[in-house]
Parts: structure tokens; sequence; C-alpha cells
């Protein structure tokens, strides 16, 4: 039994906090926020440098070969630094179809790309009608003369502006949530009949809505084989709500210690905030879900970092326990900082949004909660 | 990163999971399993057996006749005692007092006590709290006046559990009120419980049972070779009580054995009848409960492994006294829950070994409510959960 980390996990960590600590400032990170930019191109330059956009790939596509805690270790950090740039998207999401897709040439050409920081991506995976079920997909792509024609809409695509290809699940055969019959298709952003509409998410990042009229897919242009899409991208959203979790523990643990900070300072009726009773046992109640979620993100790290068969539960309990936990510590942090917690100008309120986000990424916790039962 | 055994820690646990499966006392295991209710002797022997096998001081070093084991194995141990389904081991002598004996006592002391400690030969019980404090401990009043070779006690203890049962008593009085401070003048004695002037009064706990007592001290003459360590220091010692590493304060595997056990009711139930009509609620109820234990697990793992590779235990260990009895009281609550109607006769003797009709419904049904009422004990013994909070707030927020 050992959970301490590996001389290359510390090194690696260490990096990661010294680069955002030195070159991540929160009023530079606001302002690239508030500008239409929507993330900082130099500071994904670095993260390309830092070998961060490398991270999760293997080996033989010239990546770092990170796994689970590796993984772990970056997204904790991204969380505490509130990094805006769209890491989950392009690499976790986006990267991560590619990676565990089929189709070598792409997997090859645009894996490269993205590790030097050329290109982003985009998971278009989510429909208006679909919630947090996956396979309920009623976009379509349909037998043409010469290949598919792709008709459908997709909604809160992350990254969906800056994304130079997409990645989308389609339906090419079944119902509508059917869990067969769905393929995964990657194609440049600006493919004719692909109409994105960007707009500013709550937490500050980007995303778009898309709708897709006509337009020429074939099978270069698939990742998945035809109709089998589904087991990738439950692959690649289960990667994905281990690296969320792993932000917001990241979260979490700053806004723990930001708040005993706080009631440290600030006085009251001639008294620090933090002698009072009722408030140290509320920061207690913070303290302890942290170390909570962070037993339940260690626990699902290792077990999927083991390939343990109950890892898919593993990860439902930890996103379940990180939604419920995660917002009401958030909520906590907002209250205990009294009227500078409900402005903009505080990063505390930015992490409660972040948080918030979390929860719904993904499947909130009613629907984790859904899927833990099931699995036992 | 990684929470496998090692291969010889693999082997202790098979040792471990035999011992409880041939040697421990298979008729207690059974009365466990039927909800018959367990007296003093069946605890004796049970702890006896633990005994002659050696593991009888699970947190003592060797020099004492303790295991010497490391932190893994101590949790593999009580990890297998909670699937035996065994009772747990009375702490008062062999978790609180011995460790106190062996660390402060004089080796007149160590020689005359710990053998019957181990051995189970001798129930101890624990003298700290009075009428008049309770979480505010140190502002105990019993006194102990030195006359010549003795210590005369007058006051009044009390929610001594078990003390009926008891050869003797560990304790903390005042033997000097004059002090700045009121943690000072406090000193730790050792009392024979049959020492003329001590007599003891049953209180009854709401689920009808007497488990604790108060203990009056008029005039009790005890040697005073009875003192540990020094005169005045009582406060230092049995705060290493209350601080001392108390393996398996978390009762993680006792819950999971529970948790287990409350899914396959749920499941003979919904076979069988008598399951809760909303059952997906209460599957869901039971799933909130068996995360939050997942956590709790992981978090005692976190705690052994800091311990093993010799550090202090991380700040996360402070949470598993709290969240081990919230989670212990929330299973308590899926029982009683879970039971319906067959929770509400109160028929006490149906627990008796020598009753002669057939308990009401099925012994976890019929237990339900009383297990429930006295576990509510859980959050305020040991320091009442509050109290854990101000220690958390103060040591580890550092507010």
């Amino acid at each position: 039994m050992d959970f301490s980390l590996n001389d290359d996990q510390t090194m690696l960590r260490d990096s990661i906090v010294q680069y955002l600590g030195k070159s991540y400032a929160f009023e530079k990170r606001m302002e690239v926020v508030d500008s239409s930019a929507g993330f900082s191109r130099d500071k994904w330059a670095d993260f390309a440098e830092l070998g961060w956009l490398s991270l999760p790939f293997e080996e033989q596509l010239d990546g770092f070969g990170g796994g689970p805690i590796e993984m772990m270790l970056l997204m904790q950090e991204l969380g505490k630094g509130l990094v805006i740039e769209p890491y989950l998207a392009t690499v976790v999401l986006g990267g991560g179809c590619l990676a565990r897709g089929n189709n070598e040439k792409l997997r090859g050409s645009l894996i490269a790309k993205v590790m030097a920081g050329e290109i982003h991506l985009a998971l278009a995976y989510a429909e208006a009608q679909s919630r947090f079920e996956l396979a309920h997909v009623e976009c379509r792509a349909t037998e043409a003369s010469d290949g598919l024609l792709l008709d459908g809409e997709k909604i809160v695509v992350m990254n969906g502006a800056a994304a130079d290809y997409l990645v989308v699940s389609a339906r090419t055969s079944g119902e509508q949530d059917d869990p067969n019959g769905i393929t995964l298709f990657c194609i440049e952003a600006g493919r004719q009949g692909i109409e994105r509409s960007s707009y500013k998410t709550v937490d500050g990042m980007e995303a778009a809505h898309i709708r897709f009229e006509g337009v020429r897919v074939d099978a270069s242009d698939q990742i998945s084989a035809r109709d089998e899409g589904l087991a990738i991208l439950e692959n690649v959203i289960r990667d994905a709500t281990l690296a969320v979790c792993s932000e917001a523990l990241g979260i979490m643990e700053a806004l723990t210690y930001k708040t005993i900070e706080y009631t440290k300072n600030r006085q009251q009726f001639g008294v620090p905030l933090s002698s009072f009773q009722a408030l140290q046992h509320r920061m207690v109640e913070m303290f302890m879900e942290l170390e909570q979620s962070r037993s339940l993100l260690l626990r699902a790290v290792i077990k999927c970092h083991e390939k343990a068969p109950d890892r898919a539960a593993a990860i439902a309990a930890l996103k379940y326990y990180i939604g419920t936990a995660g917002r009401k510590l958030g909520e906590e942090a907002v209250q205990l900082h009294g009227g500078m917690g409900v402005t903009y100008e505080m990063d505390i309120a930015h992490y409660f949004k972040r948080l918030t986000v979390i929860d719904t990424l993904f499947g909130n916790s009613d629907y984790q909660m859904n899927r833990f039962v099931a699995a036992a | 990163m990684h929470v496998t055994f090692s291969d010889s820690e693999q082997q202790f646990q098979t040792e471990v999971r035999e011992f409880f499966s041939q040697e421990y006392p298979q008729d207690v295991l059974q009365k466990m399993h039927d909800g018959i209710m367990l007296e003093k002797e069946d605890f004796v022997r049970g702890q006896k057996a633990i005994y002659e096998k050696g593991w009888a001081g699970v947190n003592w070093p060797e020099e004492y006749g303790g295991t010497g084991w490391s932190a893994t194995q101590k949790h593999i141990f009580y990890e297998e005692m909670a699937a035996a389904n065994c009772p747990s081991i009375v702490p008062f002598g062999l978790s609180m007092v011995g460790p106190v004996i062996y660390t402060y006592g004089s080796e007149a002391q160590k020689q005359k006590f710990l053998p019957g400690i181990l051995s189970s030969d001798e129930w101890w019980c624990q003298g700290y709290s009075e009428p008049g404090s309770g979480s505010d401990l140190a502002s105990l009043k019993m006194r102990a006046e030195r006359d010549g070779d003795e210590y005369v006690l007058n006051g009044t203890k009390t929610w001594t559990t078990l003390a009926q049962h008891a050869d003797w008593m560990f304790l903390l009085a005042r033997t000097n009120t004059d002090v700045a401070r009121k943690q000072e003048g406090i000193s730790f004695l050792l009392v024979k419980m049959d020492a003329p002037g001590i007599s003891l009064t049953p209180i009854i706990t709401l689920d009808g049972e007497h488990e604790i007592n108060s203990v009056f001290f008029d005039n009790v003459r005890i040697p005073a070779d009875q003192l540990v360590g020094e005169e005045g220091k009582g406060w230092t010692y049995g705060k290493l009580l209350l601080t001392h590493e108390r393996a398996n304060i978390a009762g993680v595997a006792v819950s999971q054995n529970r948790l287990e056990d409350l899914k396959s009711l749920l499941a003979q139930k919904q076979a069988s009848g008598g399951a809760p009509r909303e059952v997906n609620t209460f599957a869901r109820k039971i799933a909130h409960v068996e995360i939050q234990l997942h956590a709790l697990e992981y978090t005692e793992l976190r705690t052994l492994a800091s311990v093993a590779t010799g550090k202090a235990p991380g700040p996360e260990s402070s949470i598993l006294k709290i969240k081990g009895t919230e989670i212990q009281q929330a299973i308590d609550n899926l029982y009683y829950e879970l039971a319906g109607y067959n929770a509400i006769p109160y028929l006490r003797e149906q627990f008796a070994a020598d009753y002669p009709g057939q308990q009401l419904a099925e012994s976890t049904d019929a237990w339900a409510a009383l297990r429930y009422f006295n576990f509510r004990k859980a959050s305020i013994y040991g320091g009442s959960n509050e109290i854990q909070k101000n220690i958390i707030a103060k040591a580890v927020l550092g507010v």
C-alpha cells in the first residue's frame, strides 16, 4: 500500500506548480476571460513546450505516455490555477477520441499537431434531447451517392468555435437511443454545411452550438468502426470524468484554504471571523469533504491505473460525491466570504462557478448515482 | 501508487481468517449471527482466544507482550475480525489503560497489571466523565487526597461503561486544587472496584439497556502506589490515552460488513416480500452511504500508508472518528428503515440465550430500533464529534 508519487510524478507536479505560480496570475486570466479571444494562444504554446499537451498520448506517437495518475496531477493544478485554456476539449476529449479511435492516418497526423499546439479540437456529442445519455443520438449520417451526409445539431460543444477539427458522434443506423449504430467522425470545422454559433459559458469558457446541414463525410473521416463508436465515446468520457474530478479537487482545495485564510484576516466585532465556532465548524466540514473527495479520487485513479473491473463504478461514485460535496463546498466558500464572495472581482466566485459547471459535465450527481447503483 | 498487499501481508490475512473461522469460539460468532445478547463471559472467552493466539495486544509493543504489528497488519486484523462478525474487543483495558501503564507506569505496575489486561482476566472500566464534567473534562471535581501511604477518594464518576463487570477502574482525580490552570493538579489513579466506599447505580439508556453507570466514591482508600506516573500529571497521561493512535477508530471494516449485509437483506426482502415499495429510493440511500464509506476506507488507508512509512498520520486522520461514527449511525438508520414494522416490538427477552420462544422477526429487524437508539452514543463518546471539530479547527486549520 503506497500513496506516494514516484520521482517522475513528483517532478511533473512540481513543474506544473512552478509554471502556474509564476505565469498564470488570476488578474491576467480575467483579462483573457473578458476579452473576445477566449483563451491565450501564448499560454497554449507554453503548454506545448512544457509537454502538457503530450501528456496522455502514448510514446509510440511521441507522447509522454502518462496514465491516470499523471493526468490527475496536471488537472488538479489546472483546477487550482483556474486555467481557462481548453485542455479538456482539445487534449482529453478530442485527442482522446483520436487516440482511442481506429483511424491510423488521422491519429498520427492530428495528434502530432495537437501535441505541438498547432490545432485545437472539440468533441460534439451532446444534443438538445440527449441530456447525459451518450447513446441518445439524433444527429444522422445517411448514405448518399458518394459517401454520407451529416445532418443534425450538437449543443454546448466546449471549445467549439476555436476548434480546427470536430469529433462528432452521429447515428449511422438504429433508433434514437440505440447503443449500436453510432459512428464517430473527425472533420475539419470549416467543412461546408457546418454552422457554428459560439458563446461564453457561465464559468468563463467558450462553447458553441453547432448545426450540420448536408455535410459530406466519408470513410476517411471515420475514427471508429461503422456503428461501433459508442464504446470509444464512453471510454473517453470516462477519462474526461476523471479529469474534471481532478480539476474539481484542485478547486476545492483552493477554496477551502482561501476561505480559512480569509476568515483569519477579516475582522468583525473586533475579532477575526475565524474565532467564531459556528464558522470554524463549517470550515471543518469543508476540510472533511475535501479530504473525503481526495480519497475517492485516489481510489478511482488507482483502480483505473490497475484496470480494476469496478473502475467504472468507482468513477461514478467519485463524480457523484464531487458533484454533491463540491457544490456544497463552493456555496460555503462564497457564504463565508460574505459580500466579497459574490463579487466578480474575487477568484472565489470563479472557482465556485467552475465547480458548479463540473457537476453538470458528463452527468450530474443524480445521473452518476443511477450509474453507480446500476453497476453495483 | 497502489493499494495491494504484499505476499507476506496476504499470508498474514489468510492466517487471521483461519483463526476466526477455526480457533475463535464459534458459538460466540453464532450468537452474534442470531442476535443473541452477549454475556460478559462471551466477551471474555473471545478475547482469551485472541490472547492465547498472542494477538491481544494489537497496538502494544512486543516487549510488553504485544504483537508489534505494522499498521497494515493491524488493518488486516480488524478487517478480518469484522468480516467474521466477531464482537469488538472491549477497549478499556487493552486499548486504553494498557498503553498508559506501559508508557508511564512503574516497573511494579507493569508487572502487576499488564498480564491481567492482556489475558482479559481483569476487566477494566474508565472513570473520566463526572456529572459536571462532560466535554469539559478538565473541570472534573473528584478529589484524591494524600493521607500517608494512601489516597482518599471522594466524588462521582458517571457514564461508566460496563462498570458492573469491572474489577478495576482507571480514573482522573484532582490531587491539587490550588492550581493556575484547571488541567493541572489532576492525577491518574488505579482503583480496585471492590474497595470499601464504592457504590454503583445503573443508568438505563434510551434502549432500556444497562450498559452505563454512576459510580460513587465515599472516602475510598487506595494504596498510594496505585498512582500512575507523577502526581498532577494525569491530564497529560489521560490525553495520551484519548489521542493515542486508536487503530480502527473509523470502524470501516465493520461498516463495510454491515452494508453488504444490508444489501443482501434488501435483496432477500425483494425476493420473499417485505421490501420497501420505494425500493429504488432505498437502494440509492444505501449507495449514498456506501460511497461515503468508500471514501472513508481510502482516508484510513492513506493514514495507514503514511504511518507505515514512518511519517506522522496526515491531517486526514483527524476526520476518521467523525466520519466513521456518522456512517455507522447512517447504517443503523438504514436497518431501522428497512425493518419497517418489525423494528417496533420491544421484547428484550427474545434476545436472551435461554428465551424459550422464537424471535418475532429476523434478528437484524428485531434489533434495528434498539441498535439505532443505542448507537446515538457513538457521536458523543470518545470526545463528541463537536469536540473533534474543535480539535481539527485548531490543529489542522489553525483557526
